[in-house]
């Protein structure tokens, strides 16, 4: 074990990394995938992502972050013109 | 030493007095008896513009607590005071004060915890937050209340301890007592406080100073599972160890500004003792006055008041119970289903070891605010004159003062 012993760590449970170095997105079991030829750039599930996965292009289009993505499916819920689907992740 | 004034305080009042000395940043509280008249005070010495306190008013104790979590973390000096069910609803939080190292200062006004309702004293409610984490200290009257109130700053922010301190006073026999206190002067209670120090962290961001500080971010007490949150424990479990060096520490060098000198033990007529009993708190007093008067009947009785709980002082202990025949533990709160009460336990628990050891009895007593007067004491100083007569304990656990 490489990890720091108890008197090596900060106290306080301060955390010794920023949380962009803790990589969620193999937690998932599915991953958006955006349908662009239907998207209108509204912007909804970049809103909507709780995780703040889903960036916004320069294009006005909008990407998902698969190194963070949860798979949680909430911005396929909200999209107004059903151009993202979860799909299994391989 | 100079410039000390003798004032008539009641506990709460002592407690309200020092933390005005101290003018702590944030105070942040909900009244609830017997502690209000601290939060009382305290507010009065807000409006009427002597302390630059930020005053908290609010909705709970589990918010009380919340906000000095809050302030202490960004840096400031928080302080709180509770009792009974409103320590029982700051329990989540007492447990996250600790563990993220938050040098807070609470008031306990010792109260029975309900049900059914009662607001009168025993420990039930600071024993039940004796595993959470932070130094307690108890106290036997309110010049120990007003000391403590402000050493209590230094031992939490002593660099190896950084753990929040719980200043235990029995509600209404110290909370509500007018009693005689020297008081230091400002300047001295300030000189001695000093300004908080702080330790150094390395976080994401590299080193800086232990508090929240928007040019160099931290996150403290992030998700911490499997793979960290056992060495963070550890911590806290050295972080005691390493206050058994602290508190002397401060202690002398508050006896220097006070003239008054505490320690982890009392211990009183020992020297001799055929026959003690340890406690805690205001009870210690009566006991002190029946020492005094079963001496003057030639009767070699001893006292051992602890002053400091947690972190528990088991070497000092042995050391000073040495070669006595008979302690009895006076416990002012029950453990429902355990081998006997929470002093008691750990009492045991350290005498296991020792190839010299006096037989120990418990004596659960005071419960709800019950009064546990010298003739009761003298009662069971008898019973440990015969315990020590026939060399054994005989009823290891006796309630003292129930009926039937």
């Amino acid at each position: 074990m490489s990890e720091p012993t108890w008197r090596e760590l900060p106290r306080g449970a301060v955390s010794t990394k920023s949380s962009t170095e803790y990589e969620t997105g193999d937690w998932g079991v599915d991953q958006p995938e955006i349908d662009r030829r239907k998207c209108t750039k509204c912007m909804l599930c970049h809103f909507y992502c709780p995780e703040g996965a889903v960036r916004v292009r320069e294009d006005g289009y909008t990407e998902v972050d698969l190194r963070y993505c949860k798979g949680c499916g909430i911005c396929a819920e909200e999209c107004p013109v059903k151009c993202i689907t979860m799909v299994r992740k391989k | 030493m100079k410039g000390q004034i003798l004032i008539g305080m009641n506990g709460d009042e002592a407690a309200a007095y020092s933390t005005k000395q101290v003018n702590p940043e944030v105070v942040a509280a909900y009244p609830i008896t017997p502690q209000t008249i601290i939060v009382e005070r305290f507010s009065e010495y807000v409006a009427d513009g002597e302390v630059d306190t930020e005053f908290v008013a609010v909705e709970s104790e589990h918010s009380a607590l919340s906000s000095c979590i809050g302030a202490a973390a960004a840096g400031a000096r928080a302080f709180t005071a509770t009792a009974a069910n409103g320590l029982a609803l700051m329990w989540e939080m007492t447990y996250i004060a600790s563990s993220l190292r938050l040098p807070i200062v609470m008031a306990i006004a010792n109260r029975a915890l309900s049900g059914p309702i009662n607001i009168h004293n025993d420990h039930s409610d600071s024993m039940g937050a004796r595993d959470s984490g932070w130094i307690q200290i108890y106290c036997e009257n309110s010049q120990e209340v007003y000391d403590a109130c402000i050493a209590a700053w230094r031992i939490g922010e002593h660099p190896d301890v950084q753990l929040p301190v719980m200043v235990c006073l029995d509600g209404f026999t110290l909370s509500h007592t007018m009693e005689n206190v020297m008081t230091l002067t400002d300047e001295a209670v300030q000189e001695f406080v000093g300004k908080r120090r702080f330790i150094t962290v390395k976080g994401h961001m590299g080193e800086t100073e232990f508090r929240l500080n928007p040019e160099v971010p931290l996150t403290m007490g992030p998700l911490d599972l499997q793979d960290y949150y056992f060495e963070h424990k550890m911590q806290q479990i050295d972080a005691m160890e390493l206050a058994l060096k602290a508190i002397p520490e401060v202690d002398a060098e508050y006896a220097k500004v006070s003239g008054r000198s505490y320690d982890f033990l009392h211990p009183y007529r020992m020297e001799d003792a055929e026959v003690a009993l340890l406690g805690l708190g205001s009870t210690m007093g009566t006991v002190h006055y029946v020492v005094d008067q079963l001496r003057s009947e030639g009767v070699k009785a001893g006292l051992i008041k602890m002053r400091v709980f947690r972190p528990f002082p088991a070497e000092e202990l042995i050391e000073v119970v040495g070669d006595l025949p008979a302690l009895g533990v006076l416990d002012k709160a029950a453990s429902f289903g355990a081998p006997g009460g929470p002093l008691y336990e750990e009492v045991k628990s350290v005498f296991y070891d020792e190839d010299r050891r006096p037989l120990i009895a418990d004596y659960i007593h005071g419960l709800g605010g019950r009064d546990t007067s010298p003739s009761m004491i003298r009662g069971v100083y008898e019973t440990l004159m015969g315990i020590k007569r026939e060399g054994e304990v005989p009823e290891k656990v006796s309630y003292v003062g129930v009926r039937g």
